[in-house]
């Protein structure tokens, strides 16, 4: 099937003039305020209370804005970005190992595999510092050494110690250090917050964001906000996928009625599959769980060379220990000799899919490979009982040595496989297998982390802006709070200052009463189809066109199948879905309905993008277009650009506005893992 | 395997509730909410009301799950969400009770769902470190010692998900307000307010209707972070000595 486009208008970032490293404390030194006794008369809205949400809402709160803050959760504390383990980058150069504001930015840059704005990733670099003390100040109880000082880790595609942590919980900490700066808003009254409250639209008024509707969860009522100004901090779009790393609620809906309304998606095809998660068992699975990074280190990923191996494992007539040496193949070792068990992500994960689709994967499904730690605990054991001075000490004492060694690293990793699993990783490789966990893609913004619709921002994993085509570990942390504490505070203040004379939004406008009631319309159509498939049933189909043809691995056959499949499957569920209940209860399938509908027009996006691009970067690989050694090849002469797409109406042809990329001071270079 | 569950069926605040047998089939990998699932899955087909519970990172982590499984808050496993607990430690043909948290302070909102705000209303109070955005000094400027930042750490690590409240026969917060008190009370930049924020948040914790604690340790055997009691006694120290001492 033929897959169609417009070409729109070109878009410019409004990037501030001067030096690169200047560029934010001029914007700063120039930009518009808002005097204390007028920000008491300015509403600002925020949707999501995440790190960039949450922090936003504070910050505003702060300053003394009259702040509305929904979440549909029934707390605060329970946002995504609670989940994050691994820590957050910041240059603040405490190891003295040589990192600056520059390299971090470099980093960032080159590891987006140069498709991101150098003006907002050295503003995020920038930014990168105050966080840290920011936390500190809060009472995150990052790690430290013995002399009380912070302690540093290092991070994937990154050669200085620059990662901030606090044990496996950095996001769970941040969050919370977040949700109680809120809190404190909340409590004098500066910010109010509405639990259990989900945006179902936009409302613009002349042509500005003016307020929004939100559907109360536990009543069903639709209630009308208005406000000068409308911040969307709602994260990311993995759950398009079904099964993903991020949280069961994740969902895509405020950013996509951003999009009907007429914002502009960016880049929605640049979707971070990581590969060490643990694998689906059956067709009940609900999401998936990442299994550290670091677990590469000393693990290694094989599956049996030979059919009736695999067979064997798979009807569990043998085990893995079972299958001798020379009838493994550790494939990552195999195909990159150089890096071995610890190529980049989207290498790993490529290379996990590609045996499996040979019909090697270990488990039941056919989609696991081993990532074995046996060589690892008795190498270490074998250096403990060494050190101990242990003279020809056997096989179970060395073992039970190495396990120790492997335990101190990775204990609670291990045990967390275990609870999951039931299988004891110290004796039984364990299973992984790729998942969705980050979208780079979102909400285009401009500098002022604007989206098109004067008035609607765009924060954190929610917009497009800073991770390019590929997010380095540890960055998500870093950009959602630079967002929310740091940039937006700035930005819309240099927006609100010429609002200062604007009456509060009217609710009774006749922009809200269409907006509310084309929002009823759609749920009260939602919940009359009565049809004969269960919502989830349906969300898992999509899930797995998206996965199969739109995942790690894309070429242009499959995305225009992607395209087509998705079309009819949106028919079927406008056809046949059946939604239980009625609209003014607690109805969270009517919830899960209204967003799946969303995830059904995003992910014919999503593929049109991933088709338009005809190169590979970062997380966006398309088999034709590739190095003779099977690296991704970027096509700079003819994709250095943002592609931000407008969506009119869903079955017309959407439009590509493209801004172009200008890199000033980075030049782009391959991406060599060689 | 085979199971029977006896779900808490309440439809709002203000109905009686009432026990209803289920049966399904689940299997061994399946998580208990997966398990869930299945049956809300089937209900639908079936066209019936699904189960009502609160989920969503099903990772342990963000503190949304809840529900009593046969007596226990977050069921049999020590030191495990409801979320991270599977079924294969359950055996085929078991009988499983499900129900709400039951606490004063925790209503029933619908079957297994409750409303936990009474949390959020005690972090008002005091459960923060009163400094506004961009007048941090260097982070590195008051070195923690690594066992006081441990301890914090420690406490830190709470979910907020309630169970304490649950497992408590008074449904007392002790173990969680004391949680928040101890991670920003230990940290020097949390000890400006210290028995400030101690009395607020505990004075607050009762106008909530969280009941007294009378060291039954329940709370501490069901959280699924094991925050300890110790918390609580260093809660107490606090709170009595500047009490004693007219501080407050």
């Amino acid at each position: 099937m033929e897959i169609k486009w417009k070409i729109g208008d070109e878009l410019k970032g409004n990037v501030p003039p001067g030096p690169l490293d200047q560029k934010w404390n001029k914007y700063k030194d120039k930009q518009k305020l808002v005097a204390p006794n007028n920000k008491r008369n300015v509403e600002i809205i925020v949707i999501g209370t995440g790190l960039a949400g949450g922090g936003a809402a504070a910050a505003l709160g702060e300053l003394g804005y009259i702040v509305k803050c929904f979440t549909f959760h029934d707390s605060p504390r329970r946002a995504h970005s609670i989940a994050a383990q691994g820590g957050i980058n910041a240059a603040k150069n405490y190891q003295n190992d040589g990192d600056t504001i520059y390299r971090l930015f470099y980093d960032t840059i080159k590891g987006g595999d140069y498709r991101s704005r150098e003006s907002n990733v050295h503003r995020l670099a920038e930014a990168s510092v105050d966080i840290i003390d920011h936390c500190v100040a809060t009472g995150v109880p990052f790690a430290r050494d013995y002399g009380g000082l912070l302690e540093n880790r290092s991070f994937g595609g990154v050669q200085v110690k620059r990662t901030f942590y606090a044990r496996g919980q950095t996001g769970q900490q941040l969050l919370l250090a977040t949700y109680q700066s809120l809190n404190r808003q909340i409590a004098k009254g500066t910010v109010t917050m509405y639990n259990r409250h989900e945006m179902v639209d936009l409302v613009k008024i002349d042509g500005e964001a003016r307020g929004v509707i939100v559907r109360n969860l536990l009543t069903g009522k639709l209630e009308r906000y208005g406000a000068h100004a409308v911040v969307l901090a709602t994260g990311g779009y993995g759950n398009l996928y079904y099964l993903s790393t991020n949280a069961m609620n994740s969902n895509a809906s405020a950013a996509w009625k951003a999009v009907k309304r007429g914002a502009y998606m960016a880049n929605p095809c640049y979707v971070q599959i990581h590969p060490t998660c643990i694998p689906e068992s059956g067709e009940y699975q609900s999401k998936l769980t990442l299994m550290s990074e670091s677990l590469r280190n000393d693990g290694r990923v094989w599956v049996p060379w030979k059919e009736d191996d695999v067979q064997a494992i798979r009807n569990k007539s043998k085990q893995p220990k079972d299958i001798p040496e020379d009838r493994r193949d550790y494939f990552l070792e195999r195909m990159y000799p150089a890096f071995g068990n610890l190529v980049p992500r989207d290498v790993a994960a490529r290379a996990i899919k590609k045996v499996c689709d040979e019909g090697r994967g270990v488990n039941a499904t056919g989609r696991a490979v081993f990532l074995d730690f046996e060589d690892a605990i008795m190498r270490y054991g074998k250096s403990e009982a060494h050190q101990q001075g242990l003279s020809n000490p056997d096989k179970s004492t060395i073992r039970s040595l190495g396990e120790k060694i492997v335990e101190a690293k990775y204990g609670n990793l291990f045990e967390m496989y275990e609870k999951i699993t039931g299988v004891d990783p110290y004796h039984t490789p364990m299973m992984i297998y790729p998942a969705v966990h980050y979208t780079m893609g979102g909400l285009w913004v401009d500098y002022n982390v604007q989206t098109n619709i004067p008035g609607l921002f765009a924060i954190g994993e929610c917009n497009f802006s800073d991770h390019g085509a590929n997010r380095l570990g540890a960055s998500a942390l870093m950009q959602g709070l630079a967002d929310g504490f740091f940039v937006i505070p700035y930005t819309i203040t240099n927006y609100l200052a010429d609002k200062i004379k604007v009456p509060k939004a009217d609710i009774n406008h006749p922009a809200f009463e269409e907006a509310e009631k084309s929002t009823r319309e759609r749920f009260e159509k939602l919940l009359s189809i009565q049809g004969n498939q269960s919502i989830e049933s349906l969300h898992r189909k999509l899930g797995k066109i998206m996965w199969n043809l739109a995942g790690i691995s894309r070429t242009a056959e499959n995305l225009s199948k992607a395209v087509e499949e998705i079309r009819a499957l949106r028919k079927e569920f406008w056809e046949d879905v059946y939604v239980p209940g009625s609209m003014d209860e607690y109805n969270p399938e009517l919830e899960k309905a209204n967003r799946v509908a969303d995830f059904l027009e995003l992910g014919e996006l999503l593929a049109t993008d991933a088709f338009h691009r005809n190169e590979s970067c970062g997380g966006h690989y398309r088999e034709e277009f590739k190095t003779e050694e099977g690296e991704p090849l970027r096509m700079d002469d003819e994709f250095a650009y943002i592609a931000a797409w407008e969506w009119p109406n869903t079955n017309e042809e959407p439009i590509l506005h493209k801004e172009d990329l200008n890199f000033e001071v980075v030049k782009p270079t391959t991406r060599s893992y060689k | 395997m085979k199971l029977t569950l006896k779900i808490w069926r309440q439809n709002g605040a203000n109905d009686k509730g009432h026990f209803k047998s289920y049966d399904v089939v689940a299997n061994e990998e399946m998580s208990f909410l997966e398990m869930l699932d299945v049956l809300n899955e089937e209900l639908i087909n079936r066209k019936e009301e699904p189960v009502v519970f609160d989920h969503d990172c099903r990772e342990g982590i963000c503190g949304a799950c809840s529900m009593v499984i046969n007596g226990k808050p977050h069921g049999p496993l020590r030191k495990t969400t409801t979320c991270q607990l599977h079924m294969r430690h359950f055996k085929d043909g078991d009988t499983i009770h499900v129900e709400p948290y039951r606490a004063k302070a925790f209503p029933v909102i619908k079957d297994l769902m409750v409303d936990r705000t009474a949390f959020d209303r005690v972090i008002q109070t005091g459960g923060y470190i009163s400094v506004n955005t961009g007048g941090a000094q260097d982070a590195n400027n008051i070195p923690i010692a690594q066992s006081i930042a441990e301890k914090s750490m420690d406490a830190a690590a709470c979910i907020g998900c309630g169970a304490c409240v649950a497992a408590c026969p008074n449904g007392a917060a002790m173990l969680f307000v004391s949680a928040k008190l101890n991670h920003l009370n230990l940290l020097p930049q949390g000890e400006v307010e210290k028995l400030e924020r101690t009395h607020k948040m505990i004075d607050r914790m009762e106008k909530e209707g969280f009941g007294a604690c009378s060291n039954i340790g329940a709370c501490e055997v069901e959280c699924p972070k094991d925050i300890q009691l110790i918390n609580i006694a260093r809660m107490n120290r606090w709170y009595f000595s500047s009490a004693f001492a007219g501080d407050q």
